[in-house]
């Protein structure tokens, strides 16, 4: 593990205290950038427990945070000039939010680590400062009564803790607010990007090999010069739904996220219809609509599970009927497809 | 600042103003602004705005609030529909993703 964020130790009640920077170095940046594209799969975590910003005392805030280094890190950085405690509680190196939906960022663990490492004996104070986000996760009241430690929610982003804290720990409406701008939505696309994995690869080669077939044999040119046209169209139905619907996702008309993306992912087709893409025939063009509108379709839906908006109960409801069109569109299509290899239509 | 909105009259959230003592908890940790106080007692005031996190309920000292709370992830509830459990949402990239 990376620890290069440990600048000393504090000698404390309950003995040495790590000590850490609020600023990034060049490693934590990219380190970032590797985390976000899902570059080598780390794991990216930091040691659970108690860790000190500037040079806290007995009367220093205690802020709370799960151990995915992101959220540790950001935390960190927003509390330059700022002299606190830090609670590191174990969510698995899993992000707040996540955490504290599937329950690692809980009351338990709360509760939990703050018997551990004695809080009661590091400060005299009984307030903890969690993210808003942990509320999914934790019972301020149930952590109240088990500890007598009494949860402040703070801010949604790190970024506004100073201006909570100077409010008197107050957050104003907005700091209260989960937002989706353009900015976040590009963030979280390259999760799904990533979606397909060796789908990506292994799909356009049998497409690659199935253009060999024309009505009447087969031939290794026509596998390349309609290889490569399907495999391009396969690509842009696959990025309408998961690049183009998040990050135009308020300019496209519906709710439903499959609607969104079998609108982007039309409209992908009608560029390469004009760019002489799907094919010659009317029924291989057809089946290129249906692929394509299916496939983006499918990739917008997934894309509910990064957007912070999304219900279960309309996720659920969504898919309901929108999954069954989404098969028949895709496996119509290809087997349209198939049959234009091998019949003259 | 535009607020998105999914689907609507789908969510599950029901708040029982008999219970409720208007101790602005759920305003509090509500991310998505559904809840205002009117006479005194909470009130979803903005109901399809709910993504049925389940933050409210969880921190009503009175049990006012009842939410079927879950993430709303399409491949999450595959996951539970091709593993026959409820949605799961462990898709295994670590932090980003849930
Ligand atoms: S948290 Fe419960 S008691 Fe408090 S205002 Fe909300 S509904 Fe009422
Ligand atoms: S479930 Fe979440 S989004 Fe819905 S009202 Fe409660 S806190 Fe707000």
């Amino acid at each position: 593990m990376n620890a290069g964020f440990i600048t000393g130790h504090l000698q404390t009640d309950v003995g040495p205290v790590p000590q850490i920077s609020t600023v990034w170095s060049f490693q934590d940046r990219l380190n970032t950038m590797k985390v976000r594209w899902s570059i080598g799969r780390m794991s990216y975590r930091v040691l659970p427990g108690i860790y000190a910003v500037g040079n806290p005392d007995k009367s220093s805030r205690v802020f709370v945070t799960g151990n995915y280094k992101l959220s540790f890190d950001h935390l960190r950085r927003a509390l330059i000039g700022i002299d606190g405690w830090l609670l590191v509680i174990d969510t698995k190196g899993i992000n707040v939010w996540c955490a504290a939906g599937k329950g690692t960022f809980g009351t338990k663990e709360v509760v939990r680590r703050i018997r551990i490492h004695h809080l009661e004996k590091l400060v005299d104070h009984r307030k903890i400062i969690l993210p808003q986000l942990g509320a999914t996760g934790v019972s301020a009241h149930e952590v109240k009564h088990m500890t007598g430690f009494a949860v402040i929610y703070g801010p949604v982003k790190a970024v506004d803790i100073k201006h909570f804290l100077e409010a008197g720990l107050k957050a104003s409406d907005q700091m209260r607010l989960v937002t989706f701008p353009l900015a976040e939505r590009l963030k979280v696309i390259p999760v799904d990007v990533f979606y397909g994995k060796y789908y990506m690869l292994l799909v356009p080669a049998i497409f690659f090999i199935l253009s060999g077939f024309y009505p009447g044999g087969y031939s290794v040119d026509s596998a390349f010069t309609v290889g490569w046209k399907s495999t391009l169209n396969l690509y842009s139905g696959y990025f309408a739904g998961c690049v183009i619907t998040p990050a135009l996702l308020p300019w496209i008309p519906f709710r439903r996220f499959s609607l969104k993306g079998i609108v982007t992912g039309w409209l992908a087709a009608f560029l390469l219809l004009w760019l002489n893409t799907l094919g010659g025939s009317i029924a291989e063009t057809t089946s290129w609509f249906l692929m394509m509108g299916g496939l983006s379709s499918f990739m917008a839906m997934n894309f509910t599970g990064s957007s912070t908006f999304t219900s279960l109960s309309g996720v659920q409801k969504e898919m309901k009927t929108a999954l069954p069109i989404q098969i028949a569109m895709v496996s119509v299509g290809l087997a349209g497809w198939i049959i234009t290899r091998f019949l003259a239509l | 600042m535009s607020r998105f909105t999914y689907l609507t009259d789908v969510v599950t959230l029901k708040l029982d103003p008999e219970k409720c003592t208007g101790c602005r908890m759920c305003l509090i940790v509500c991310p998505h602004a559904v809840f205002e106080i009117e006479e005194k007692k909470a009130v979803i005031r903005y109901l399809d705005y709910c993504m049925e996190c389940g933050a409210c309920a969880k921190n009503c000292q009175e049990g006012a609030i009842t939410v079927k709370s879950g993430v709303g992830c399409a491949a999450g509830i595959l996951n539970g529909l091709i593993r026959g459990t409820e949605p799961s949402c462990d898709c295994g990239s670590g932090g980003n993703c849930c």
